[in-house]
C-alpha cells in the first residue's frame, strides 16, 4: 500500500517536469489567452519568421534564433562558446520540449539574448508550433 | 677515474630527473587537479562552454561570476536559486585558493590580492604559460579562442594540462 502511494507520488512529481509537446503548447495557449483576449492560437508560419527574423542587438550585432541554432532546426547548432547544440526538431530530437523546466530555462535566457526581453506565451507557442511541424 | 665515475653519478641523476618528469611523479604541477564532481556544475556549467575545473579560479572570482550570471560574458545564463547556491558552493569548496594542487596554488599566487578577475584567460599563470601561443593561432576554427582549452588540452576538463598531452591542432 505504502509502495503503491510512493510510486503514485513519483509519478506526480514527475509529470511536473517531463510533459508532452502538446502539453507545453496547452499551456503557452492558457498563457496566450490571459496576455491576449483576442488569442487566435498558434501559427508555425509566424514561429518560422520568429526563429529566423535577425535584429539589431544594443551589443552592435545582428542576432536571430537562427544565428546560433542555423537556419535549419533540424542540424546541429553551436554556442558562441564553440559547443554543439543539439538539433531543435523533434523529428530529429525527439527530447525537445518534452521538460517544461528546460525548455522554460532556455527560453528565460535566449529571449533575454536575442531579443532583450521576455518571449510572450504567443511567441513561446508559435515557436514550438514550428519545430513540430519540421518534418 | 673519479671523474669518470662523477660523470656516470650525474648521468643517473639527469635520467632518473627526467623519467620522473615525464612521469608526472616530480613535478606536482604537470599532474592533474583532483577530481571534483558535481551533477548540477557539470550539466549547467558545460551546456554552452567547456566545463572549467574550479581550481582555475580563486573563490572570489567564483563568487563574484556565480552573482553575475545573467550577464555572463554577454550571455544570459541565470540559474533558479537553490542551483545557483549549490553551484556556488562547490566551486568555492575546490576554487584555487582552496587546493592543495600545484598548478592550482600558481594560478592563485599569479593573481594580485585586489583583482577578482572572471577570465582565466587573464591572469598572469595563463599568460605567462601561452606567451608563445600566437594571438592567429588561438583564432584558428580548430580553436576558435583562448578559452577554449580542450581544442589542445584535451583532457582539460578533468583538470589536467600536462605538458605532455598538448596536442595544438592545425
Amino acid at each position: 500500500m505504502r509502495k503503491s502511494m510512493l510510486i503514485i507520488g513519483l509519478l506526480l512529481s514527475f509529470k511536473t517536469f517531463a510533459a508532452t509537446p502538446q502539453e507545453l503548447l496547452k499551456q503557452y495557449e492558457s498563457q496566450a489567452k490571459q496576455e491576449h483576449s483576442a488569442f487566435a492560437g498558434f501559427s508555425a508560419e509566424k514561429g518560422a519568421t520568429f526563429f529566423k527574423t535577425e535584429r539589431l542587438h544594443s551589443d552592435g550585432k545582428k542576432v536571430s534564433c537562427a544565428t546560433c541554432h542555423t537556419a535549419d532546426p533540424r542540424n546541429q547548432g553551436k554556442t558562441r562558446a564553440n559547443k554543439v547544440i543539439e538539433p531543435m526538431a523533434p523529428i530529429v530530437n525527439p527530447k525537445r520540449f518534452t521538460d517544461r523546466a528546460k525548455v522554460e530555462k532556455w527560453f528565460g535566457r535566449n529571449c533575454r539574448d536575442v531579443l532583450e526581453r521576455a518571449c510572450t506565451a504567443q511567441e513561446k507557442g508559435d515557436y514550438v508550433a514550428y519545430m513540430l511541424s519540421i518534418q | 677515474m673519479k671523474n669518470w665515475m662523477q660523470l656516470v653519478l650525474l648521468f643517473t641523476s639527469i635520467s632518473a630527473t627526467s623519467a620522473l618528469l615525464a612521469s608526472g611523479g616530480m613535478e606536482e604541477g604537470g599532474r592533474a587537479m583532483p577530481v571534483v564532481s558535481n551533477a548540477k556544475w557539470a550539466a549547467e556549467c558545460s551546456s554552452c562552454h567547456m566545463l572549467y575545473h574550479p581550481g582555475l579560479l580563486p573563490e572570489r572570482s567564483w563568487r563574484k561570476m556565480m552573482l553575475g550570471l545573467d550577464k555572463h560574458f554577454g550571455e544570459n545564463a541565470s540559474l533558479d536559486a537553490a542551483m545557483q547556491k549549490e553551484i556556488t558552493a562547490f566551486l568555492a569548496l575546490n576554487s584555487a585558493d582552496k587546493q592543495d594542487n600545484r598548478r592550482a596554488k600558481r594560478i592563485n599566487q599569479s593573481i594580485p590580492a585586489n583583482s577578482t578577475p572572471l577570465r582565466i584567460t587573464e591572469t598572469r599563470y595563463f599568460t605567462d604559460k601561452h606567451d608563445e601561443v600566437s594571438a592567429n593561432t588561438f583564432k584558428r576554427k580548430s580553436i576558435g579562442s583562448a578559452s577554449n582549452c580542450v581544442a589542445c588540452h584535451k583532457n582539460a576538463e578533468k583538470g589536467n594540462f600536462s605538458e605532455s598531452q598538448i596536442k595544438i591542432p592545425r
